[in-house]
């Protein structure tokens, strides 16, 4: 087990080597400097020039990126073209509503997906199980920023129980959670909508298992075996599909940022992209992928503890 | 005394009929085999007694359990009995274990569903049936997931699981099946001596006529879901009397004992089973029979004699030897030896 962890840190460094790579290189392949857009058309020449050197724009490409590299290993973002914050204060602040964000969506998702798709399984071929199956198409069948304001006109502007935008801070809790729980819900539905189906699938074939059927030759009621037996074994595919949706509810957050005036990494990452605060970018994108690398390992290293047939092999 | 009675057993899929009334009865302490070619409907039919038939499935008619109709049974109910006082073996002992779960938890399913064991007398029952079953090791074993034991220590698993409650009838579906030849023979060895042990009745699904004929007191033989004969497996065996079962005696001697025939062809039945389980109307089997006379359109009558009874408008006279015995069967183009000869044999046509 030690081996194989330190194997998938390797694989996960490389990775993110050729990903910090890549990013770097997109990047800077965009025409314009950033010079001239923070110092605005009227900017002269020579003090766009300037401004390049003290940037260290002027530096060559790989010089630059080895710049930016190191900084990253050393816990140093940069600071930002735009506002001069140090840019890793502003990430974790943006992480700060963000991760919260994007893990309450999950629970939302989970809370929705493990019994609509359970029962699905369980009343396939019935017509209470086509209509859970048909209530999972319509919720992802609804685009996040719709159901958003749906939730924003129903639960902020009729009833006041949530705000429909802003968010105050972590220095009031409470009030944070509050603003986050119809921005977590937005995403959440839809998420449990999509996860609902895989956990159907995976029940279904659980039910159908000959294992499951050995359990109940043994007096197992059906939802003994499937609680015993099915649930562990339905919960390694579906772990893959977790680590995968995770990723992308990272994603539907600039969205849903956006709709309900979050100061999240989306909303952070469309400032800085409107404004070519390229650095910014760039450091977000590798947070990303991080992120995404991590999780991916994680997945792996959970099916071996899920799975003893992945033990011992590599 | 009667332990398992099957009474005009149906299984349908959607209204098509897979298996029409199947009737057999199975004495406590019984061993009776259930032989046929794949699609017969022998595991279905062991599966409709369990109450474990699949989606769409659906059983009708009556499966008594020391008269007890598990058929009109609950669900509540059918959960008591199975596992404790019927059981089954299941085929693919590959699939039929739990890959998440270590083998000695699995092996004492039943008796902590059935007799409330804690986990530590749990933990010692385990042991214990893993040593019935000569697992090497026991201890051990109990710690292993599945895919760390090989094909036929798996089969024992799954056998010490169906016998841990000592059941009444035990149901084999073709239990070596899926296992090396090698190991086939060690396995329903062990199967024979935990069945005489435990005294409960078997009914052995397989294909195996030697195991049969070895194991067990009475024969049914299966063909298109319907039982086209039955008795003692002595005189079943010996002299069948449906031209199917011929076939089958036929074919399986000549692979066991007399070698290909003097053309150098193993006889085989003629035809097939029907891929779409869509077999002829009347008799199931007319189409590849060489008896077949045109009263087979109709749904052949029981023909008893004394414990034998065989489905055939036509059957093979009484008194006829096996067919095996008699290698001038092989070659039905020659004159037979007086009298009608055996028949189902011959290659293909």
């Amino acid at each position: 087990m030690t081996s194989y962890l330190l194997r998938r840190l390797g694989t996960v460094l490389v990775t993110l080597v050729g990903a910090s790579i890549v990013v770097f290189s997109v990047l800077n392949v965009l025409p314009g400097s950033p010079a001239a857009v923070i110092l605005g058309q009227q900017a002269t020449p020579r003090a766009v020039r300037q401004l390049t050197a003290q940037l260290g724009l002027d530096k060559p490409l790989w010089r630059q990126y080895l710049d930016w590299a190191a900084g990253l290993l050393h816990g140093r973002l940069g600071v930002s073209y735009v506002s001069h914050v140090a840019i890793g204060q502003e990430i974790g602040q943006a992480l700060s509503v963000t991760g919260p964000l994007v893990g309450l969506a999950m629970l939302v998702g989970l809370a929705i997906a493990l019994p609509v798709g359970v029962g699905g399984a369980l009343r396939h071929g019935r017509p209470s199980g086509s209509l859970l199956g048909a209530v999972g198409q319509v919720g992802m069948a609804v685009p996040t920023v719709v159901g958003g304001l749906l939730l924003i006109v129903a639960f902020a502007l009729r009833t006041h129980l949530f705000p429909s935008g802003g968010f105050p801070g972590w220095s009031d809790p409470l009030q944070a959670l509050r603003s986050l729980v119809l921005p977590a819900v937005t995403l959440g539905v839809v998420e449990g909508a999509i996860l609902s189906r895989y956990v159907r699938a995976s029940v279904l074939e659980q039910l159908r298992s000959d294992y499951l059927r050995t359990a109940r030759a043994q007096g197992l009621r059906m939802g003994q075996a499937l609680r015993r037996h099915g649930l562990r074994n339905a919960a390694i595919p579906l772990v893959t599909v977790l680590g995968l949706e995770l990723a992308s509810l990272v994603v539907g957050a600039i969205v849903v940022e956006n709709v309900f005036d979050l100061p999240g990494i989306g909303t952070l990452l469309l400032d800085a992209v409107d404004n070519r605060d390229l650095l910014t970018v760039q450091d977000i994108a590798m947070l990303v992928a991080a992120t995404v690398l991590v999780l991916n390992a994680a997945v792996d290293i959970s099916y071996r503890l899920i799975d003893p047939r992945t033990r011992g092999r590599s | 005394m009667t332990a398992l009675s099957v009474r005009g057993l149906d299984v349908r899929f959607h209204g098509q009929a897979l298996v029409t009334g199947v009737s057999f009865d199975v004495g406590a302490g019984e061993r009776v085999g259930l032989i046929g070619e794949s699609g017969s409907g022998k595991s279905l039919t062991a599966l409709a007694i369990m109450g474990l038939l699949g989606d769409g499935l659906a059983a009708h008619g009556h499966v008594l359990l020391d008269g007890e109709d598990l058929l009109e049974a609950p669900e509540r109910r059918l959960c008591q009995l199975r596992g404790d006082r019927i059981a089954m073996i299941f085929q693919e002992p590959a699939t039929a274990l739990n890959p998440t779960r270590r083998v000695g938890a699995q092996v004492v399913e039943a008796l902590r569903t059935h007799r409330g064991l804690r986990h530590r007398d749990a933990r010692r029952a385990a042991v214990e049936l893993l040593e019935r079953v000569e697992l090497p090791d026991p201890a051990r074993s109990a710690r292993l997931y599945p895919h760390e034991l090989s094909g036929g220590q798996r089969q024992r698993v799954v056998m010490a699981m169906a016998i841990s409650c000592c059941p009444r009838v035990l149901l084999a579906d073709e239990p070596t099946t899926a296992l090396d030849a090698t190991v086939q023979a060690k396995v329903i060895h062990l199967l024979d001596r935990l069945v005489d042990e435990q005294g409960c009745a078997l009914v052995l699904i397989t294909h195996d006529l030697a195991v049969v004929s070895q194991t067990c007191d009475r024969v049914v033989t299966m063909y298109g879901g319907h039982v086209v004969e039955s008795g003692p497996s002595a005189a079943v065996l010996d002299a069948p009397r449906h031209p199917y079962t011929a076939g089958l005696v036929a074919t399986a001697a000549a692979v066991t004992l007399d070698g290909p025939t003097p053309t150098g062809r193993l006889p085989s039945i003629p035809g097939s089973v029907p891929a779409d389980g869509r077999f002829p109307s009347g008799c199931p089997f007319r189409d590849r029979c060489e008896r077949a006379v045109p009263r087979c359109t109709e749904v052949p009558a029981d023909r008893r004699d004394g414990e034998r009874v065989v489905a055939c408008w036509n059957p093979v006279p009484a008194g006829a030897r096996a067919p095996a015995g008699e290698p001038g069967g092989e070659r039905p183009a020659e004159p037979g030896p007086p009298g009608p000869g055996p028949t189902g044999q011959g290659g293909p046509r």
